[in-house]
């Protein structure tokens, strides 16, 4: 589904150089739920957004369905973003002037779907995650556990085939973090939708079906979570 | 999708105030100048009454001698000039000779009434289109014989009568006593070929008739046949000056007089004469100073734009992350920018039409109408849209280059 070769990414400025990922092999199959782990600065958030093409590695490849996307122009990137992809945030960057339904149908402005459609399909997401008493509030007036809803919703209303989450309990506390495991956790189960998920916490970790541990930009695990509880 | 941008900037117009605020009086403001000036400008120059074909005009209104002492005198043609040469023009469907309106003096109720009266031959009023609330226009026989008529305007009418019906009463003007035949409706001042308020027939000065100069105190107002003759008209205008040249008096070096649409004649007197018709010189001009004028408060939204859509960067790394391409962003801001100023257009609009009215009732300008019609509006929309599009492009452009993931941490890269 998603293939990572040889990659490297490297920020630098005048005076200093960082490696950010340092020759990263990493293959995600159709149907997994990888969790991916490491201390703070070690390169996992990089690495998804590399896997989300929201960013370039400095070298090396990556491929989305077996298709190289070194080449694409930046509209084929979006589509492949808009038809592919949806992105779970830490802080859940929905968008304040717009109501619960209108952050929701997001994905969908992007592609010739009608408004009634649109909205459909915003309100089916928005069930999936439990919060179809909220469709018409703004985000400012949900609490945090109920605003990561509403980005799994966001998410999930493109019908996506990956779902990249970077640190998605990271902003709550351990009783919303539940929830929105389980909601993940039943996405993956009864879906089948691919995910990747950074985290902090082995818990969540503990729940996925594989988990990758980075450090220094490097992968230095990558087992079945089975194998990694033993 | 159009949709979804409005609701975004609505709510934005709404969360900054103060922004909103300085916004949207900087493009009302500018834009109520600019109606206001194309409202003048649709005033004096576009297709109104009475000089509503205006396409099919053209007006001499000066004559230009290059004396030999290297002196130049310039001013309105003589009716001598007009009469012997232009009325036999071929080319065009009629011709008529008036005069400059003069200020003239008449009494009311032992009250002093300034008018301004203009002497015209029965072609003026066939050529202009006037709109008659009574009467008649005067006939080519009572020009012919001098018959002591008038036509004045609705004001005049007011100031004499009242209410009351003024065809067959008599008014006095400069002690001189004219039978009323018709009534006109006011034509504004700025229509300087066909305004007065009172017209007489020209045959009652007719001791101008004698004197041979090229200079003088008349117009001649010329119609084509259709728009496309104009062209032919003024080639024939050309030809008929080598042979005033030729006839002239050996007082002149060379004698210069063009027939001009009523931009032309304008651009002309305003630029100081000269062989070519200097419109498009005058259009350049008027627009480098829109161009200016619209300038300082573009730049002004310009900045505004770049750091309201600054604070919407997260915005930008999310729609970029669910799958907007920098040329969606692009058009995303810029919709949003012309939803901006079409909103302080509609301001400018509701501002100019206030400034509008009170030009009017100011009576700075007599009889000035000048209003917020169809042309005027399609200006100021223009306007609206050009406004919206030149200071939303650059925000909108430099938005769209950021880095999806610098834009989602709030970054300015």
């Amino acid at each position: 589904m998603i293939q990572l070769t040889d990659i490297e990414k490297v920020y630098r400025t005048k005076t200093i150089e960082t490696v950010a990922l340092n020759r990263v092999n990493l293959q995600i199959e159709r149907g997994e739920f990888v969790s991916i782990m490491g201390p703070s600065g070690c390169g996992k958030s990089t690495l998804l957004n590399i896997m989300g093409l929201l960013d370039e590695p400095t070298s090396g490849f990556v491929a989305i369905d077996g298709q190289p996307v070194k080449t694409h122009s930046d509209s084929k990137l979006a589509k492949l973003r808009n038809e592919k992809i949806g992105f779970v945030f830490q802080s859940y960057h929905l968008i304040h002037d717009l109501s619960v339904v209108d952050n929701v149908e997001l994905p969908l402005l992007y592609r010739s779907v009608s408004a009634s459609d649109r909205r459909k399909r915003a309100l089916e997401a928005l069930e999936k995650v439990g919060l179809s008493a909220r469709t018409k509030h703004f985000p400012n007036q949900l609490s945090g556990g109920q605003r990561q809803r509403v980005a799994i919703a966001r998410a999930l209303a493109g019908n996506p085939e990956i779902i990249l989450a970077d640190e998605p309990t990271g902003n709550l506390d351990s009783v919303m973090g539940e929830e929105i495991m389980d909601i993940l956790l039943r996405l993956n189960q009864e879906e089948g939708t691919t995910i990747v998920m950074v985290t902090h916490d082995e818990n969540m970790a503990l729940k996925t079906n594989r988990l990758i541990r980075f450090f220094d930009g490097q992968q230095v695990a990558d087992s079945m979570v089975i194998e990694a509880q033993i | 999708m159009i949709r979804n941008y409005i609701k975004i900037a609505w709510a934005v117009l709404q969360r900054r105030k103060f922004f909103t605020f300085i916004s949207l009086f900087g493009i009302s403001f500018t834009l109520m100048v600019l109606m206001v000036v194309t409202s003048f400008y649709d005033h004096a120059f576009g297709p109104q009454m009475p000089e509503r074909e205006s396409d099919k005009l053209l007006f001499v209104n000066n004559m230009r001698e290059q004396v030999k002492e290297g002196y130049t005198n310039s001013g309105p043609p003589s009716y001598y000039f007009l009469n012997r040469y232009v009325r036999p023009l071929k080319t065009p469907e009629n011709v008529s000779i008036n005069s400059l309106f003069m200020p003239v003096n008449s009494y009311v109720n032992n009250k002093k009434l300034a008018l301004d009266q203009k002497h015209t031959d029965a072609a003026f009023w066939d050529i202009l289109d006037f709109n008659f609330v009574e009467g008649r226009p005067f006939s080519v026989q009572e020009v012919a014989n001098a018959t002591r008529v008038a036509v004045i305007n609705q004001n005049t009418r007011k100031n004499y009568f009242g209410e009351k019906e003024a065809i067959g009463q008599t008014i006095e003007v400069d002690q001189v006593k004219y039978k009323v035949v018709g009534v006109v409706e006011n034509v504004p001042v700025l229509r300087l070929h066909s305004y007065a308020d009172v017209w007489v027939p020209i045959t009652l000065k007719s001791q101008d008739f004698k004197r041979t100069g090229l200079r003088g105190t008349y117009f001649a107002t010329i119609k084509a046949k259709k728009a496309s003759d104009v062209p032919k008209i003024q080639e024939e205008f050309a030809t008929m000056m080598l042979q005033v040249n030729k006839n002239k008096s050996k007082d002149i070096k060379e004698a210069f007089a063009y027939a001009d649409d009523i931009f032309g004649t304008f651009a002309r007197t305003l630029l100081g004469g000269g062989k070519t018709d200097k419109s498009g010189l005058l259009y350049a001009i008027l627009a480098f100073a829109a161009f200016l004028f619209m300038l300082l408060p573009t730049i002004n939204l310009v900045n505004i734009n770049i750091s309201r859509i600054m604070e919407r960067s997260s915005e930008i790394g999310v729609r970029k992350a669910f799958g907007a391409s920098s040329a969606t962003i692009i058009g995303q801001f810029i919709v949003e920018n012309i939803f901006l100023t079409l909103l302080g257009g509609l301001l400018g609009f509701l501002i100019s039409a206030g400034v509008l009215e009170m030009i009017n009732d100011s009576g700075i300008l007599a009889y000035a109408n000048l209003g917020l019609n169809l042309r005027v509006f399609a200006w100021g929309l223009l306007l609206c849209l050009v406004f919206g599009l030149v200071s939303g492009v650059y925000p909108a452009f430099k938005m769209s280059r950021l880095n999806a993931v610098e834009a989602l941490k709030g970054g300015s890269k």
